[in-house]
Formats: C-alpha cells, structure tokens, sequence
C-alpha cells in the first residue's frame, strides 16, 4: 500500500470539494458536470454563460498542468469501440439520471439529498458490475 | 462579470483536484470498480475528502439567504426517487465501469490530446444531445 496515493486522493477531493462549496457560496450554483454541459449543449442557452466559464476552467487545469506542474499520465485500457459505446452511454445516462459523480457523488451527497445518495450507490454498483462482466469476457484486462 | 470569473476559477481548481487526486486516470477508475476483482479502494478517498468540505459547508448555506454574485441560491427540489434517476444512474455507471470515464476527467483528459480521448468526449456530447432531443420530444407530445 502506498500511503501517498491515499494521500494524493484525499488532497484531490478536499480541492473538488472547496470548488463545489466555493461555486455553490459564490454564485448559488451546483457543480455537477453533466448538467453544466449539457446545458450549454442547448442552442437557446449557447454562448458566454457561467457554465462555458467552469468548463472553460475545466478545460484550462488539463491544458496546463503539463506545462507548469508535471505529467499529466492517462492509461486508458478500455477499446475503441467500447470508448463509444461508454461515452454514449455516460452522456445520456447522467443527463436522464440528472447528474453524475460530481452532481449526485460530490453536492449532491453533501446535501444529503436521498436521490444522489441513491443514484451514486446505483452507478457505483452499475460500473462494478460492469467492469466484472467485462473482465469475465476478457474485453478489458486490469 | 464576478459570476464569470468564479466559475472560471472553481472550474480550474475542480479540474486540478481531479488531477491531483488521479481521479484522471481511467485505469485507476476502473481497478476503484474492480471490486469483485483485485480492488483499489483508494480513489474512495477522493469523494470522502470532497465530502469532507461539502457536508459542512452545504449545511451552512443552507441557512444563508444569498450567494455572494448570484441573485439566489439553485437548490435541487426534487425528492422523488424515481425510474429515470435510477435507469439513467444505471447506465451512466454501465459505461463509467467499461471505460474508467465520468464527464469532468474526460474534458480535463483533452489536455493529453489523445484520440481516444477525442472518441470518448465525442460520443459523450452525442449521449448528451440525443437525451435532450428525447426529452423535448417527449415534452412537447405531453
């Protein structure tokens, strides 16, 4: 067991955590990703809004990252094909679901609302079983 | 303005907790999922040290009357637990676990310019579109 990564965990989600409250003591807003996406999504709703801004800040921590802080490593294990199949799948999943780890996992649960407590336990056992099946068919080896 | 920039900033800031914590990194996603499998529970720490900030201080907004740019706070109303909230949470979860992607690493991972990437953030949009068409389809014939 590497504590630093426990600790690099930790650290991470305190960051996630103060961006949601300072969004949410700011500007009254929650910071649930599939819903600010989705939202600019919309023609009616297209231009400079506060979610294109968060996105924006999104967009610009990846963007930077490697070139002020250190590597920014992804190994990504899953194939083509099911890269689509996932993405359709989270993009209209979280908006029928109405958020996604961040909305439901992060503010949602920090609201203690009933429907995020339910919907993050569903879509933590969803991915479980999912990553079982797919590791019993031999379509992703971890 | 203010609206724009705290956006920009809590955005930027939830994108480097994001990376910071490794929640980026789709491989360590899914071995989080491999709970049946050879579990990594670490990236647990992640939304315990997000909910660590958020349980105290969603309960603190709570009490105020107004965020600090924005006219009100836009809290979530709905209770009900319902087929959408738990098929959609299903589904989100069916291709986070087959592809180690939720909607924030994916559009802070574009900072890696991988193809893959591309496909996944792609077919997510899709995902997202199609759910709104649907959605207002199903609106206007009700």
């Amino acid at each position: 067991m590497d504590i630093n990564l426990y600790l690099k965990a930790f650290a991470g989600g305190l960051m996630i955590g103060a961006s949601a409250s300072l969004l949410m003591l700011l500007n009254g807003r929650i910071a649930g990703i599939s819903g600010i996406v989705g939202s600019f999504l919309r023609v009616q709703t297209f231009g400079l809004s506060w979610q294109l801004a968060f996105v924006l800040g999104l967009l610009a921590a990846g963007l930077t990252w490697p070139l002020l802080v250190g590597s920014l490593t992804i190994e990504i294990v899953a194939s083509p094909i099911l890269l689509v199949i996932g993405g359709l799948l989270v993009g209209f999943g979280t908006r029928l679901g109405s958020g996604c780890t961040s909305g439901h996992g992060v503010c949602g649960i920090g609201r203690l609302s009933k429907r995020s407590i339910i919907a993050t336990g569903t879509f933590v056992l969803s991915g479980a079983i999912v990553v079982a099946l797919l590791r019993l068919v031999g379509a992703l080896s971890l | 303005m203010m609206i724009l920039l705290s956006a920009l900033i809590s955005g930027l800031l939830f994108g480097v907790g994001l990376i910071v914590s490794e929640m980026v990194n789709p491989a360590r996603v899914q071995g989080f999922l491999n709970i049946f499998g050879n579990w990594d529970p670490t990236l647990a720490f992640v939304m315990g040290g997000a909910l660590c900030v958020t349980i105290p201080v969603m309960t603190l907004l709570k009490k105020k009357e107004q965020p600090v740019f924005g006219t009100k706070f836009e809290w979530p109303t709905r209770a009900d637990v319902d087929n959408k909230l738990i098929i959609g949470a299903a589904m989100f979860g069916a291709g986070w676990g087959a592809t180690g992607f939720c909607p924030g690493p994916a559009l802070v991972s574009i900072g890696t310019f991988s193809g893959d990437v591309f496909l996944f953030v792609g077919a997510m949009l899709a995902g997202m579109v199609v759910h709104n068409i649907v959605n207002d389809r199903q609106q206007s014939a009700a």
